[in-house]
């Protein structure tokens, strides 16, 4: 599955990356992470704040590095 | 942060439990802050050094003023944290559309202040609101307010300088905002964003998936307890810095130097104050102690408030963020603007005081 971050490569956008790219190894779910950090892509997907995360097409969250669970959760 | 308190709770504890535990802290908090110049005093006899000398001097002051602001901040930002979590740039972008400028001004200065912000989030929080047609002037109140006006800068001016300045600084940052806001809206300068941005039109109808949890309250207390962490972990060292550079100030600079250099007198001193503050990219933590140490030296009120605000609201990284949205010609009428706005600030409160 594909899980987008997005964020201009602030800290908190690289802290949720890897927080995923860990999440994902722990599960062995089969993840490609794909940064997006060109604003006119970010800004197409309606958010506002930074760093946020697109699981498919949806953005499932935004404005703060999300929990260990949260990641579990979309992995699931 | 809205979203990752509700999932790992391990063991709940009830809420009366976060209710009395708060009152606890508070009432804590309240004996010891009774406790600080006695606790300073005793600090600085352990020192092998004359308590009127200037070492001394500057001792006292580093350690009576450290604890103060640290626990000035962590009242102030909880609460800040706490009353915040009642809003988000999206309800703020739904309470600013559509609105006429003039109240729309008011409004988003306002918004500013209880809006959770990150500077980082500019640019997204910028083109969400514009695109949502929000007015740009409005758009400017917002974001001229939401970086100047902060609990940090307003808890340190509270805890070293005093109420009065604190609630003055407090209300020429929106009454800056505003008016600079409300100026730039009327110059009707939308043609000067880069044009991308112009042509976006899409974010603002985007159905919000994150929206719809419910926060208690105890959730609330959580997300102001994660604010406290998260604005000790990026201002803890500035802090120290900032109050130590004060207190070298306070004790070794001699008294007459900075009425001299900053006093009411010197009519170049505020333009220069503004000027000067632009490349400097510091927060309002590393600013505020060395603001205050200058006040005590007989820097005058205003061209030391007009350096403030230039350090905090006109930054060179800031604006090389914004550049991404708006043409230099745009990022030059903001500054001007604002620039003007924190000079007549400077001379009102030089004449005044």
């Amino acid at each position: 599955m594909e899980i987008k971050v997005l964020g201009p490569g602030c800290a908190k956008c690289k802290a949720t990356a890897d927080l995923i790219t860990r999440v994902a190894g722990e599960t062995g779910k089969d993840v490609t992470i794909d940064k997006v950090e060109d604003m006119r892509q970010i800004v197409g997907f309606g958010v506002m704040t930074t760093p946020a995360v697109v699981v498919g097409d949806k953005v499932v969250h935004k404005g703060s590095v999300p929990s260990h669970d949260q990641v579990l959760s979309w992995l699931n | 942060m809205s979203a990752d308190i509700t999932t790992s709770r391990p063991t709940p504890r009830p809420d009366w439990f976060w209710h009395l535990s708060l009152i606890a802290f508070v009432a804590g908090w309240w004996v010891i802050y009774r406790q600080l110049i006695p606790f300073s005093e005793f600090v600085t006899g352990l020192f092998p050094v004359d308590r009127h000398s200037h070492t001394g001097e500057a001792i006292a002051f580093f350690f009576y003023d450290v604890p103060k602001v640290m626990m000035l901040l962590t009242l102030i930002v909880f609460a800040m944290g706490v009353v915040r979590s009642f809003f988000s740039p999206e309800r703020t972008r739904a309470l600013l559309a559509g609105k006429r400028e003039g109240v729309g001004n008011v409004m988003a200065a306002g918004l500013g202040v209880m809006t959770p912000f990150c500077s980082c989030s500019a640019v997204p929080l910028f083109i969400g609101l514009v695109s949502a047609g929000v007015p740009l002037g409005v758009t400017f109140s917002f974001l001229i307010s939401a970086p100047m006006v902060n609990e940090v800068a307003l808890a340190l001016l509270f805890g070293l300088v005093g109420w009065k300045v604190a609630l003055t600084y407090f209300a020429f940052g929106l009454g800056v905002a505003i008016v600079a806001g409300w100026v730039i809206g009327k110059l009707h300068l939308e043609g000067w964003l880069q044009d991308w941005v112009r042509d976006i039109h899409s974010g603002a109808t985007a159905p919000d998936e994150t929206e719809g949890e419910k926060l208690t309250m105890v959730d609330r207390y959580r997300l102001g307890i994660e604010a406290v962490r998260e604005i000790f972990g990026r201002v803890w060292m500035w802090i120290i810095l900032g109050i130590g550079m004060g207190a070298l100030i306070h004790g070794y600079v001699p008294e007459d130097l900075m009425a001299r250099i900053m006093g009411a007198d010197a009519w170049w001193s505020v333009p220069a104050a503004v000027v000067i503050g632009i490349p400097m990219y510091t927060n309002a933590a590393g600013v505020i102690p060395i603001v205050e140490a200058l006040l005590g030296k007989g820097a005058a009120l205003g061209t030391v408030l007009a350096f403030m605000m230039s350090v905090i609201a006109l930054s060179l990284p800031e604006m090389i963020i914004l550049k991404q949205v708006l043409t230099l010609r745009l990022i030059a009428v903001f500054v001007g603007v604002v620039g003007s706005g924190i000079l007549a600030v400077g001379y009102l409160f030089n004449f005044l005081f």
